[in-house]
């Protein structure tokens, strides 16, 4: 069942993410076009190839987006997808461009994250922001509007540290061990130039001393919101042989959504990654042993600790000695999110996903430059959207 | 309310929850239950998680649970509740199963754990017809 491994990762273009925008506002279709073309350049691919779409939601339209995007481009598409897995989107939609690949329904598919901000209307729009309570919808009717939002249970932070609360009851809670994930990260940033924190080395006693957010979560312990964008082209094998990288092969994924909100979670500690991964792992026929490095989602420190142990790399509750005993950093025995993570690269929208699955590529592609993994092979990857409820599970690999 | 106060979100309650609502204006906490899976359910649905049974009945319940899990806010988790914080926001595992989303009241921080057992604070909030379901420790 599932992918032969028959399409791969062949292009890149990211932005270096920025807590305060440098350049102008772009519309989202202007960045898609332009993502698309870095992107292209960077496989050695004509637009003109192009056969499939995958996206999210675009500033300029709330419906028809792949038809808008692709009349916007130019392109005539097999695939069009818009995807709404908040950050496990771009993860999906990569095992999506993989599958219509190999369907045969198309030979180049573009994934597009373009996450700069939009020049703003000279009419203001009237109504509040959708944004108002973060992921939680406010419409009418919406289970979160009634029963959440009046309780001020929205956006992510106090969802995760009740995830984290939950995990230190169950299982003892080191929050040393915790830090330690963003410190580690944090020195592969310092080895990466487009990191928003390349230059800012950390330790424990930082993110310790940093201030308590929700409890039991710590300022240093929460990605840094920043702007960017990013894409990528997945190809066929034919197109993939002659493009200018090493491919980085799609070999296995696996998706799983459970729930909205955390309060309605079946078991909070039991992620719908525990089953994604397993998926994956059968699908590319790989062990966990054979895996060189891991470039997981990384909203916070709780969500690569339990991604840890739920992807099956130490047993579930074990996550915290696990990480005592070693070195996450690209020199480590585990690497792990060896661009700094969101943690140390900055969170461009979704583009902030999307640098999981650019990280892992350019790993296997061996384009790690001061950070690279030697003989990165295999790559483990997640995306993760809303409270660990969404989960995708991809393997890349080297020929 | 005062101009500068923040507006604190209210549940706008559609037909099929209404029950709910009006269960809490009268102090009672009222949740649904479905006899063909012997399923209770929270929040009010049209049909039954899982078997999609239209057999949905209200019932009265004492609403009283445990601390399945909580975070205190120490910075509002939106700009509504600026001058709420600490927002100890609270996720209780009803008697009967379900669970909802709460915040604790009358506690001390440090007494906060959990699995400790919990009941209902009904709070008429002033002005409205709404009453919201809070918690306070059960001791």
């Amino acid at each position: 069942m599932g992918l032969r491994g028959e399409a791969a990762i062949v292009g890149i273009a990211e932005w270096k993410p920025e807590r305060r925008p440098t350049a102008p506002p772009m519309f989202t279709l202007e960045q898609w076009a332009q993502l698309t073309r870095e992107a292209l350049d960077d496989a050695g691919i004509d637009p003109s190839e192009v056969d499939g779409i995958c996206a999210t939601n675009i500033r300029e339209s709330d419906s028809f987006v792949p038809s808008t995007i692709a009349e916007y481009l130019g392109m005539q598409v097999n695939l069009a997808e818009v995807v709404d897995l908040g950050g496990a989107s771009c993860a999906a939609m990569v095992w999506r461009a993989a599958a219509a690949i190999e369907l045969g329904l198309c030979n180049v598919v573009v994934i597009g994250a373009p996450s700069w901000p939009s020049p703003r209307p000279p009419v203001p729009p009237s109504g509040l922001s959708s944004w108002r309570y973060g992921a939680s919808s406010a419409n009418y009717g919406s289970p979160q509007a009634e029963f959440d939002i009046p309780y001020g249970n929205v956006a992510q932070n106090c969802g995760y540290a009740q995830i984290a609360m939950k995990y230190g009851a169950e299982y003892g809670y080191d929050a040393e061990a915790l830090a330690k994930i963003a410190v580690d990260q944090r020195v592969s940033a310092n080895h990466n130039p487009p990191a928003v924190f390349h230059n800012v080395p950390i330790t424990v006693e930082d993110v310790l001393n940093s201030s308590m957010i929700s409890d039991p979560i710590h300022m240093l312990e929460i990605v840094m919101p920043c702007v960017g964008g990013a894409a990528i082209v997945v190809a066929g094998k034919d197109v993939a042989r002659r493009s200018k990288h090493r491919p980085a092969w799609i070999s296995g994924f696996g998706e799983r959504v459970l729930h909205k909100t955390p309060t309605y979670a079946e078991d909070l500690l039991s992620t719908a990654l525990i089953p994604a991964a397993d998926q994956a792992f059968k699908m590319a026929g790989r062990s966990r042993e054979e895996v060189d490095l891991i470039s997981v989602y990384d909203c916070y420190t709780i969500t690569v600790l339990m991604t840890i142990e739920d992807a099956g790399f130490c047993p579930r509750g074990e996550g915290q000695p696990f990480v005592r005993e070693h070195d996450l950093s690209f020199k480590g025995e585990f690497p792990c999110n060896t661009h700094g993570g969101q943690l140390g690269f900055g969170q461009a929208g979704l583009a902030g996903g999307m640098s999981h699955i650019t990280e892992g590529a350019r790993q296997v592609m061996r384009r790690g430059e001061d950070h690279q993994v030697p003989d990165a092979d295999v790559a483990f990857i997640t995306g993760n959207g809303g409270l660990m409820s969404e989960q995708v599970a991809l393997i890349l690999e080297g020929d | 309310m005062a101009a500068d106060t923040p507006q604190r979100p209210l549940p706008t309650p559609i037909d099929r929850t209404q029950p709910f609502w009006d269960g809490l204006r009268e102090h009672k906490v009222k949740i649904q239950y479905s006899p063909s899976s012997d399923n209770w359910v929270f929040y009010p649905r049209s049909h039954a998680p899982l078997t999609l049974a239209d057999d949905l009945e209200w019932r009265e319940i004492s609403g009283e649970g445990t601390l399945y899990t909580y975070t205190i806010a120490r910075r509002p988790t939106a700009p509504d509740f600026a001058g709420d914080e600490p927002q100890i926001i609270a996720v209780v595992e009803l008697n009967e199963g379900p669970r909802l989303t709460s915040t604790l009241v009358n506690v001390d921080e440090d007494a906060i754990e959990v699995g400790m057992r919990v009941r209902p604070v009904f709070e008429d909030v002033p002005g409205t017809e709404t009453t919201l379901l809070r918690y306070e420790p059960d001791s």
